[in-house]
């Protein structure tokens, strides 16, 4: 555990998730960790899964096109386009999960990625926007979630209470 | 038609549902009884509920109850988790990956 900063919230009414991190690193270090290969494999995927990017050609126009592994060998592949990037502020892409030969299944989502450094921390601001109604679907139950964990929470008090524990 | 628990929790009609008969089970005239709109409506957002397994129909007498499949909505909250804790566990690994590199500059 550390007490760097991290807070992940989905707005329904915009369809994007957002989320915000702190890391105990300067803005240039943090940067390369986001745009650079190398850097990415060793972060994106959580283990068990392995990220492998295949491409990644990081200018406005280029794409990331990469896959997460899984122990038993198994890939998904996703293709992310860059939209806009500006050096060490902001970069923006068109992410779709694709088959193995890079066609892709969209619609996809939308992400914007910013960074600023303050008092040698850099926070990142992630936001995830979808637009189609499926994916927002999936998402939609964290919006959800405060009302519905409080729901089960007192029906599991009274449960609790009416069996005597 | 093939449901799924995402699908049922899209509509707040739904979510209401879902909230007035955690807390009991009920008729479908006592659920529709809290909302302004009509029995049938109602009825159809019962039997997608019912088809996404998300609630029970118990028979009592002559009257059906409906009640939450705690279990089910289980699932949603495991959903959450899994999305929020794969950011948590990538940054983690960020933390590490940027401290190592910190330490081979200097």
């Amino acid at each position: 555990m550390n007490d760097l900063l991290f807070d992940f919230t989905l707005d329904k009414s915009k369809k994007t998730v957002f989320i915000t991190r702190e890391f105990d690193a300067d803005l240039s270090l943090v940067w390369d960790a986001f745009t650079k290969k190398e850097i990415l494999d060793q972060w994106w995927a959580p283990k068990p899964l392995a990220s492998k990017t295949k491409v990644m050609n990081f200018k406005v126009g280029g794409r990331r096109f990469y896959a997460m592994v899984t122990p038993e060998g198994q890939e998904r592949w996703s293709i992310q386009k860059y939209t806009s990037i500006s050096p060490k502020t902001n970069f923006k892409f068109l992410n779709a999960f694709a088959d193995k030969d890079e066609n892709p299944e969209l619609p996809g989502s939308e992400w914007d990625l910013s960074f600023n450094e303050e008092n040698g921390k850099t926070k990142v601001n992630v936001s995830i926007y979808n637009e189609s109604l499926e994916r927002m679907e999936k998402m939609i139950e964290m919006g959800f979630k405060e009302g519905l964990m409080m729901t089960l929470k007192s029906l599991e008090d009274v449960l609790a209470t009416l069996s005597g524990k | 038609m093939r449901r799924d628990i995402f699908q049922a929790i899209a509509d707040p009609t739904r979510r209401a549902i879902i909230a007035l008969i955690a807390v009991q089970a009920m008729t479908p005239n006592v659920i529709a009884d809290n909302f302004r709109t009509t029995r049938q409506s109602v009825s159809k957002h019962l039997r997608i509920l019912t088809e996404c397994q998300l609630v029970k129909q118990e028979q009592k007498g002559r009257e059906i109850y409906y009640s939450l499949e705690i279990e089910k909505m289980k699932e949603i909250d495991n959903w959450i988790d899994q999305f929020r804790k794969i950011w948590e566990t990538r940054f983690n690994q960020l933390d590490q990956v940027l401290s190592t590199i910190k330490k081979q500059k200097k």
